[in-house]
């Protein structure tokens, strides 16, 4: 998996400069839990978890430079493939495993799911959906793979090799045997889609997507 | 520190042989009241360690930060070297404003046990005999090394440490801290470093002390009692041993196929390259600061190493319910303590649930980096030991 995206737009960070996306996903841990991102990048959301709420956050990344930055700043990466590295951790050993703007990055999406919910009993996954008007417009009149601000590179250079949309997602969650306990959508400008609405209209308006889930049973 | 002057006029193997009893740094003296369990069974009695320290302790005694040397290693990581007159082996490191900052930390460095700047070693004096010890030092091991240092950290009157710091052997001196004194460990930065020595590894050794051992001025080890010096021998341990810490590329770089100060081969068995002429080098500087003995005895406890062995086989279960809190690093041309050695340690650390930070450095010097001027190391040694400072309320 990449670096975590650091070219996302400026509407999608908060007065406060945080990313609104990583706020959403603050917002669904219990504060004072054990966290591991599996992403890292150079640990942005390790930060945030342990400074606002109180968290034992840890983190996975593959990018020397992010672990590097990180470790520098005192926070526990360790250098790591999600694809590869997950099989290490013990059952149950986070509350809560994230896998923020990564999953689209791994070999083995569904694996890596499977793990996260084996890990943690949550698992917080956030990513860009590739079912947002956007996207579809552009493949539409262009025909040519879109290129957005926040996914900027092109289809012969991108780490993005998993793209999904938010339906194709929740039909993960689904075959998985995960239960989906919270669902969050961004529209283009970094704001939260407000309204309760069915999959599809989210998945039209949701740039992004948060979601919280927890195994069934 | 000491004071070096008188020495300047001897020379430098007369001047080393000096410091196994009386070293130019602290040494503080266990005697029969305070003997050390060995692991290959009975006790060490009276035994000392020398020492040095740098930076002053607080108040709440929060702020000490222990270093392990690595094999040819000593106490003196962060001053000038009373029998070398060079600077100190970790000074890129440690120091006022460095990385593991002197003036805000209390920084530890002791000489290992078996060691031969100080600490008690087979060049020290047997007080049975009023010999040199030789081959009657009982065999240490690096469990052993660190026994003795945590009956130093009691004699400094320090319950906690805040890191303990080591690369090669001092790496697994970290570990070996960890796992028998995990309350006494906040901060565990192993480096460059295994849970246990490689066969590959051990096979390097054997050609080393096989070396020291076929030279005729060995005498069986009694070379300080006979008047002697397997001078030939450990010097070519020590060339052997060299190679072992640099890399091919880092090799090629220094020195290429480049000849010697002449213009072509001499087809002759001089030092025609300059590869072979820094290695004659290298082995010439090393007999004079190191003991032979010593060298057979830091290398075994080495090869002894293997911490999983101590807990059923699991290294996982040497951090059980740990709360140190761990940073690893490993450099991408470390050919002797390889990434997949740091990796395995920060599995087992995962399995266990401690708190750990892994890092590989990229770097094309071999074994070597973590004493060499690497930015990269120094960050991420600086941003560890910072967090850990601030997490015990160390200013």
């Amino acid at each position: 998996m990449a670096a975590r995206d650091r070219t996302m737009s400026e509407a999608a960070r908060a007065a406060s400069g945080k990313r609104v996306d990583l706020l959403l996903i603050a917002d669904m841990v219990r504060p004072g839990s054990r966290v591991l991102d599996v992403g890292s990048g150079d640990g942005e959301l390790l930060e945030l978890l342990a400074t606002t709420r109180g968290c034992d956050a840890r983190g996975i990344e593959l990018s020397r430079e992010g672990v590097n930055a990180g470790v520098a700043r005192g926070l526990p990466i360790i250098q790591g493939d999600a694809d590869v590295d997950l099989a290490d951790y013990p059952d149950n050993s986070f509350d809560y495993v994230i896998l923020s703007q990564t999953i689209q990055a791994t070999r083995r999406p569904k694996w890596v799911l499977e793990q996260m919910l084996r890990v943690g009993s949550h698992a917080i996954v956030s990513f860009p959906n590739f079912g947002f008007w956007r996207m579809r417009l552009d493949l539409l009149l262009n025909g040519r793979m879109p290129s957005t601000e926040n996914l900027p590179y092109s289809w012969y250079d991108t780490p993005n090799i998993h793209f999904c949309t938010i339906r194709d997602f929740v039909a993960l969650v689904e075959e998985v045997g995960a239960r989906i306990d919270r669902a969050a959508a961004l529209n283009g400008y970094g704001h939260p889609v407000r309204f309760n609405m069915p999959w599809a209209v989210w998945n039209l308006l949701g740039e992004q997507a948060v979601f919280l889930l927890s195994r069934k049973g | 520190m000491s004071d070096t002057t008188a020495l300047r006029d001897l020379p430098a193997y007369e001047a080393a042989r000096g410091e196994a009893d009386h070293p130019h740094s602290a040494v503080v003296r266990f005697g029969a009241d305070k003997p050390l369990a060995l692991d290959a069974g009975g006790v060490l009695t009276p035994f000392q360690i020398a020492y040095q320290t740098y930076g002053t302790l607080n108040a709440a005694r929060a702020n000490a930060i222990l270093l392990c040397h690595a094999l040819s290693g000593d106490q003196h990581a962060a001053n000038v070297h009373p029998v070398t007159g060079k600077p100190g082996w970790w000074e890129t490191l440690v120091g006022p404003g460095k990385p593991i900052d002197t003036e805000r930390f209390f920084v530890i460095a002791s000489n290992v046990l078996g060691g031969c700047l100080g600490t008690t070693g087979p060049s020290s004096t047997n007080p049975a005999t009023g010999q040199p010890y030789g081959l009657d030092l009982p065999v240490v091991t690096i469990r052993d090394m660190v026994r003795a240092q945590a009956m130093l950290i009691d004699h400094l009157g320090i319950e906690k440490l805040l890191a303990v710091v080591g690369g090669s052997m001092g790496g697994m001196q970290v570990l070996q801290w960890a796992a028998s004194y995990p309350e006494r460990v906040f901060a565990a930065m192993p480096i460059a470093t295994a849970a246990r020595h490689s066969a590959q590894n051990i096979a390097f050794h054997e050609v080393g002390r096989q070396a020291v051992m076929a030279d005729p001025e060995w005498r069986g080890g009694r070379y300080l009692t006979e008047g002697t010096s397997p001078r030939r021998g450990l010097a070519v341990a020590r060339m052997a041993a060299h190679i072992t810490y640099m890399s091919d590329s880092s090799l090629h770089r220094k020195f290429g196929r480049r000849l010697q100060d002449r213009d072509g081969h001499t087809f002759s068995f001089d030092a025609d390259f300059q590869v072979e002429s820094y290695l004659r080098h290298q082995g010439e500087a090393f007999v004079d600061r190191f003991d032979a003995n010593s060298y057979l005895y830091v290398t075994r406890a080495m090869d002894y190493f293997d911490l999983a062995a101590e807990y059923g086989g699991v290294l996982a279960n040497a951090f059980r319910g740990t709360t140190t809190r761990f940073c690893l690093v490993s450099f991408t041309s470390d050919w002797l303590f390889t990434t997949a050695d740091s990796r395995a340690i920060v599995h087992a650390l995962n399995a266990a649930g401690a708190q750990v930070s892994f890092a590989e450095i990229e770097s094309d010097k071999g074994h070597d980096s973590f004493l060499l001027d690497e930015p990269e190391f120094f960050a991420i040694t600086r941003g560890f030991i910072d967090s850990a400072a601030r997490a015990v309320g160390v200013t």
